[in-house]
């Protein structure tokens, strides 16, 4: 096939909803952009990790700590799931690492901001892991098999972060006018940066034609956003709490939330990696691979050394 | 001198009596570690009661691009299906 037919022909498999699987020819844009998205989609699991891991110690109760290590072990097990996925697009799992370490690649901004209290955890849930969930219940969908199947995977387990957080929010607001106040003070700090997380708006994003045609997106930023507000306001209303938000009302005709406009500059200096965190979970991960290095050597020595003892067990002998 | 883990390849029975089916991959420096891993990143909800792990490099994949000719001879032999055949419809048992 001449490489016009056979962009056609991918085209068209597109198009009739036929997923692209790992030995399929595809487009080189298509591989790099995939690679970039799910390694980017994969650190920022990874790097979630940090703000809530940073609350294990001090949980409650016993039982809030099994749930939040949980959680956490589960956020690492998605951050595998989508190397993995990004692997079968002929990535190296350690250049990919690399490019987080040196800063190369980006993760999800929203693991820059800090965990002040214990409301946070419960913030982070609801909101952050709702958020998260919009996105990845659309990704379930994408064109590519690999990707779409772990974002089956992932959002079976995503469920019960979003209802333990809102257990969280819940038993604070309905407890001491403190606690009560916690929870609104989490919610108001983690309400806009929650809506950043679906990007910048669709007239400013780089990347959303081609995404859309290619289906690796099948919804815009703006749509995702949108569908976040109009499902969060009733569950903060449920639990007597306000969206810290003065333009946020219900708007009949369009028969969604009019909401007010996202500080844009706080996004982008965020992203550029002036956040309060930024410098702060990057040394995390860094100081996690460097003193993680040795045992990773070990491991691969001692399994070396069993192979070989297998393969000529009298030379073994000998030589001890 | 560096060295990555090689790549694993992990296939799960969900239950007794299904069989075993690709789940993913990870990173392990042997079987063994494979399967502890398989067992902590694939079945942590009770997925499964059985799991099956391969060095993703002794998998050999059809190549898609073959997939014509390689699939084509199943494609016009309609008579291996039982739809292919006319018998009453007072015929029971069939
Ligand atoms: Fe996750
Ligand atoms: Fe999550």
């Amino acid at each position: 096939m001449t490489s016009l037919n056979l962009e056609e022909n991918f085209q068209s498999k597109i198009d009739t909803e036929i997923k692209i699987e790992p030995k399929d020819w595809m487009p080189d844009a298509y591989r790099k952009t995939l690679i970039r998205q799910i390694s980017q989609h994969a650190h920022s699991e990874i790097v979630g990790m940090l703000p809530e891991g940073n609350w294990i110690t001090r949980a409650p109760s016993l039982r809030r700590k099994l749930i939040l290590l949980a959680k956490v072990q589960d956020e690492g097990g998605h951050g595998l799931y989508l190397y993995s996925a990004a692997e079968t697009l002929g990535a190296d799992r350690d250049e990919l690492v690399q490019q987080l370490l040196t800063g190369k690649a980006k993760y999800s901004s929203i693991f820059n901001y800090p965990t002040l209290n214990w409301a946070d955890i419960g913030a982070i849930g609801w909101l952050v892991d709702g958020a998260a969930i919009m996105n990845q219940v659309m990704l379930t969908r994408t064109s590519y098999g690999p990707y779409a199947r772990a974002m089956v995977r992932i959002c079976k387990e995503e469920s019960f972060h979003q209802r333990q957080g809102y257990e969280i929010m819940m038993a604070m607001a309905g407890g001491s006018p403190e606690q009560k106040a916690m929870a609104q003070d989490a919610l108001n700090r983690w309400w806009w940066p929650s809506l950043m997380m679906f990007g910048p708006r669709d007239s400013e994003s780089a990347h959303s034609d081609q995404a859309s045609k290619w289906k690796i997106k099948r919804k815009s930023n703006d749509e995702l956003r949108q569908q976040f507000v109009d499902v969060t306001v009733p569950q903060a209303e449920r639990i007597g709490l306000s969206v810290p938000d003065p333009d946020l009302k219900w708007n009949e005709a369009r028969g969604h939330n009019d909401f007010g406009e996202i500080d844009w500059d706080e996004f982008w200096s965020v992203v550029k990696g002036n956040g309060p965190c930024n410098r702060q979970r990057l040394q995390a991960r860094i100081k996690a691979y460097e003193d993680g290095a040795w045992v990773r050597e070990a491991a691969m020595a001692h399994a070396e050394k069993k192979e070989q003892r297998k393969i000529e067990p009298e030379a073994a002998v000998k030589a001890a | 001198m560096k060295k990555e883990w090689p790549l694993w390849e992990v296939f799960i029975r969900s239950k007794s009596g299904l069989n075993h089916k690709h789940v993913g991959s990870l990173h392990a420096t042997d079987a063994e570690m494979a399967t502890e891993n398989a067992r902590d990143v694939y079945t942590r909800r009770n997925e499964g009661v059985s799991i099956w792990v391969v060095e993703s490099k002794h998998i050999t994949a059809s190549d898609p691009d073959d997939s014509d000719p390689l699939f084509e001879p199943a494609k016009d032999k309609i008579y291996r299906h039982p739809t292919f055949y006319n018998v009453p419809d007072d015929v029971t048992h069939m």
